[in-house]
């Protein structure tokens, strides 16, 4: 936890955005998780993702579910609206929302309990639908609120706090993404804000469901050893993919590679992701090709992270239902209704 | 081979078509309902089916009643007895004196018959084997061939089934030609070789009106149109199912952009009833009017967030067709019994807001309305309909719109307002009638937003767990729900033709029954004053209605008599008051029940006259 209240008042010469915003205006109420927490790692991350993408706070919408993790929308983005549902159930929220008004950025945080335990089904079908939203998994293996029970996420044969192993086999969320049909899928690990940073960048300028699996290790109950979740465990086994840098249509491109270290994928709304290929025969654009290395890595005990697949020609919900361009919650009455007109020729119709 | 008397009516009488699922009997059943009705008589038809989609028995009832009483009677005149599996039951079915139409290419011995029944055969199987050769054309047709019969039975114009022939193919003349031949075919054989008309006929009148043909769930949908939904988020359940459909279908016609073509609404298919209420408060939350339709089942599955949407304060809207329970109970039949569930959905204390059309106009009306409601009280809102009234055709008055009705949107707070500086608490009782302020996700860039949670929280949507701050929060929820006492539709008195000690409230689809009962009851000298319960919470005049009277009967389709439980909880009446009149079976009530129920119940204290009515 965070005992000092920050200053309201930054000093004049704090960096400001395109927008005119500082970090500040990014950041939310004070995170009441305990001190270490690599949740809080990921709320600064996403403040700086929001910061360095000149998005106006109040265009994204932050929703969650129940849990450590989805008590954070409240520690990020304090002008823009929030939605703290029910366990399990931010997705089915989130869609609504995402129905409601296709021009807003849908920001959904999520825990391996919330996404992997109770709420799996509305996880599977939030990605099946192609939901345009970015979808965080705050991922420790445990359940912290109610002191460290494992989630389902948790490695077979890992070690609770407790001393208890795990006999169940753990669901890998990325993967599932994969076979469901997300179209941006990445893990990476709350300790690496230099990757975590730019994969939600990547991810808030997709169009279609992106989702980002971030290992968040918790200090009090899942970072001891015999944990496959601990700090030291996660960057042990961490073997990055590749690493991405999110090019904006304005930004000038400076950065030059040595050639064949570099792809080069332009996504629906102009963004440029920048792939700095870690692994050189990884191709981020066979989702087959990536389940497969998910699996074949796991196996080998290593923990798979980057920006894992993208399909930048994704297509939303919104375009599969061919909604209208106008957000449906902004369609004056003279459009919804069809008046007594409409009425009067339906009721000759049904004598 | 008749020795009781034979029934002779006019346009009054209960014809029944037993027939098997699945063999294409509902429109033909359909059509002589409406070719009663295309000769100003009303009719009440009933569908009775089973929780299958082809091969077992179901029944289609039609009741012809110039008088118009809708309500299902009980009983039966006359069987169109076209299932061999339930032939036995059938005909001991049929009322003494009754009529008995049935397929006589197979002689059937007779002792199948009945020596008080008229027996009519006419050889469809014959007939259709003679003229189709395709096996799906000789099933169909022979349907359409029974009607024929009937109309020659019944003494019923041929034009006016013609007519309706020729409406509802219209654009495709083979169709009508066939099916006109095969309606004349058997027309023409009972006018050459049996008797009629029979003793029931039908005369032309003019007792229809200007009334509408519809089911409960298509109005249900029609009305979720015209209040304004653009979001339905929904899991295919029996009864309900169809309000989506028919949502979907009037939203195609209505709502597609002239211009562009696209959706000016989104329907999505949720994985189940948790996902469907899920996308509906978010929705909602984000500024859409969005509605989702369900039954029992679905409304236990959806329990949790009714109780976020309840103390988040978002909007909803849920149409509970209700179906026979508990569990999965009677998926095909109807009742009355998710009442208590839907009242105090959700663990905690949670109250809310229902509203009871009687039939298909007040499932337009009141589902329009429900919107409205929603938005106004920021909570869900519940229409209870049920399956008799969602799945059957009924004729209502025809549907009404004043175009100058705006949308009302409730208390939101505007980008104007917030940059004036106007203070923002969300849940801050500004006008002491309970209703805080909301903002919609997007209003405003610097001001507004707030983290909306099922935490306790302070006036001004920070997280709180002070007793103070949550008692504050739980008086005004309180002061809401009284706030919205008014709001809903006010209940209908029908005071008996002189003044009376009884009374008997009832709501939804017993209506047309209570009126029919009410009627058997004067006719015998009996007076109960009625009062339809058109919302919950229960207004004044509701509990006026109580104290006015020494005995209040509480007719209603479910076993513990959840209605009666909800007047004793929320008025605090003594329960020796109000009397349970309850009917469960999962047929729909009749006015035969209700009125011997309370005869017997008067004559039971002594109250003249006595006379019993017939059960």
């Amino acid at each position: 936890m965070t005992y000092l209240a920050k200053p309201k008042l930054l000093s004049a010469d704090a960096p400001k955005n395109a927008l005119g915003y500082t970090r500040r205006d990014y950041e939310g109420a004070i995170s009441t998780l305990c001190a270490g927490c690599g949740h809080d790692s990921i709320s600064a991350s996403i403040v700086q993702a929001c910061f360095d993408l000149d998005i106006e706070p109040h265009k994204v919408a932050k929703l969650s579910g129940i849990g450590c993790s989805s008590k954070t929308p409240d520690y990020f983005l304090g002008n823009s609206h929030g939605f703290n549902s029910v366990h399990g159930r931010m997705p089915s929220v989130l869609t609504g929302a995402a129905l409601a008004n296709r021009n807003l950025l849908y920001l959904g945080v999520s825990g391996d309990g919330d996404s992997a335990s109770i709420g799996i089904g509305q996880f599977a079908h939030a990605m099946r639908r192609g939901v345009n939203m970015t979808y965080i998994v705050e991922n420790n293996g445990v359940y912290g609120l109610t002191k460290g029970q494992f989630s389902a996420t948790a490695d077979k044969g890992s070690k609770s706090k407790k001393g208890v192993l795990n006999s169940d086999s753990p669901i890998d969320l990325a993967a599932l993404a994969l076979q469901l049909g997300a179209t941006y899928v990445a893990r990476s690990f709350s300790g690496d804000k230099e990757q975590l940073v730019p994969l939600i960048k990547g991810a808030l300028r997709h169009n279609g469901p992106a989702l980002i699996d971030v290992l968040s290790p918790c200090v009090t109950f899942n970072n001891h050893s015999g944990s496959t979740r601990s700090y030291d465990y996660v960057r042990q086994h961490n073997e990055a993919v590749n690493r991405v840098e999110v090019i904006l249509p304005r930004d000038p491109i400076e950065t030059s590679y040595p050639p064949g270290s570099l792809r080069r994928i332009v996504q629906h709304d102009g963004s440029i992701l920048h792939l700095r290929k870690l692994d050189v025969d990884y191709d981020p654009s066979d989702r087959i090709g990536a389940i497969n290395h998910l699996q074949e890595r796991h196996a080998l005990g290593e923990i798979v992270t980057g920006l894992l697949y993208v399909d930048s020609s994704a297509q939303d919900m919104h375009s599969h239902l061919n909604t209208v361009e106008k957000p449906l919650n902004q369609l004056g009455d003279a459009y919804l209704c069809p008046g007594s007109k409409a009425l009067e020729a339906l009721n000759a119709l049904l004598r | 081979m008749k020795s009781a008397q034979s029934i002779a009516s006019i346009n009054d009488f209960v014809i029944k078509f037993a027939n098997v699922n699945g063999s294409g009997s509902a429109s033909a059943n359909e059509l002589f309902a409406r070719a009663v009705m295309r000769m100003g008589v009303p009719v009440a038809p009933r569908n009775i089916f089973p929780s299958n989609i082809q091969g077992l028995p179901t029944w289609y009832e039609v009741r012809v009643s110039e008088a118009g009483w809708l309500g299902a009677r009980g009983g039966c005149d006359m069987m169109i007895a076209m299932n061999p599996q339930t032939w036995d039951r059938d005909v001991a079915s049929l009322d003494a004196g009754g009529y008995l139409f049935y397929d006589s290419t197979k002689p059937m011995p007779a002792s199948k018959f009945r020596d008080d029944i008229t027996v009519l055969g006419v050889p469809l199987t014959a007939m259709c084997n003679r003229e189709y050769t395709d096996p799906r054309q000789r099933q169909l047709f022979k349907n359409v061939m029974y009607v024929g019969a009937l109309i020659a039975l019944l003494d019923m114009e041929f034009g006016v089934a013609e007519a309706l022939i020729v409406d509802r193919y219209r654009g495709k003349d083979p169709l009508i030609q066939a099916n006109v031949h095969a309606l004349r075919l058997g027309y023409d054989y009972v006018r050459a070789y049996l008797p009629c008309p029979i003793g029931l006929t039908i005369r032309r009148a003019d007792a229809v009106g200007d009334r509408i043909f519809i089911d409960g769930n298509s109005a249900c949908g029609l009305g979720a149109v015209y209040g304004g939904a653009t979001v339905t988020g929904w899991y295919p359940i029996t009864p309900s199912t169809s309000v989506i459909e028919s949502f979907t279908s009037y939203c195609r016609k209505y709502r597609t952009d002239p211009d562009s073509g696209h959706a000016r609404y989104a329907a999505v298919q949720a994985e189940d009833e948790l996902a469907s209420i899920g996308m509906v408060i978010g929705a909602a939350w984000n500024g859409a009017r969005a509605f989702t339709a369900t039954s029992g089942p679905g409304i236990s599955l959806m329990q949790e967030f009714f109780g976020l949407a309840y103390f988040a304060e978002i909007p909803a809207v849920i149409f509970d067709v209700q179906r026979g329970s508990p569990s999965t109970g009677m998926p095909t039949k109807t009742q009355q019994s998710d009442l208590l569930a839907c009242a105090y959905a959700s663990h905690g204390d949670t109250r809310h807001v229902l509203l009871f059309p009687e039939n298909p106009y007040e499932c337009f009306t009141f589902g329009a309305l429900a919107f409205d409601l929603a938005d106004r009280l920021q909570t869900p809102v519940f229409v209870l309909s049920d399956l008799d009234m969602g799945m059957n055709e009924s004729l209502c008055k025809p549907f009404d719109w004043d175009d100058s009705r705006r949308y009302d949107r409730g208390k939101l707070m505007t980008y104007e307002e917030l940059e004036a500086g106007k203070d923002f608490g969300r849940y801050l009782d500004v006008d002491g009638d309970g209703i805080p302020y909301r903002t919609i996700p997007g209003t405003h860039p610097t001001k507004g937003a707030y983290f909306t949670r099922g935490t306790t929280r302070n006036a001004y949507a920070k997280y709180s767990e002070s007793g103070a701050d949550y008692v504050y929060n739980m008086e005004r929820l309180r002061r809401k729900f009284d706030t919205a006492k008014n709001l809903v539709p006010a209940p209908v008195l029908h005071a008996a033709s002189q003044p009376t000690r009884f009374g008997a409230i009832h709501y939804g689809s017993t209506s047309p029954a209570m009126a029919e009962a009410s009627a058997l009851l004067e006719a015998d000298g009996i007076h109960v004053d009625t009062l339809r319960v058109c919302g919950f919470p229960f207004c004044d005049e509701i509990m006026q209605f109580i104290a006015d009277h020494e005995q209040v009967f509480v007719v209603e389709q479910n076993e513990s008599g959840q209605l009666r439980s909800l007047l004793i909880n929320e008025g605090e009446i003594d329960p020796k008051k109000l009397v349970r009149v309850l009917h469960y079976d999962g047929s729909p009530i009749t006015a035969r029940f209700i009125s011997s129920r309370i005869a017997d119940a008067l004559s039971d204290r002594k109250i003249s006259p006595i006379r019993k009515v017939a059960s």
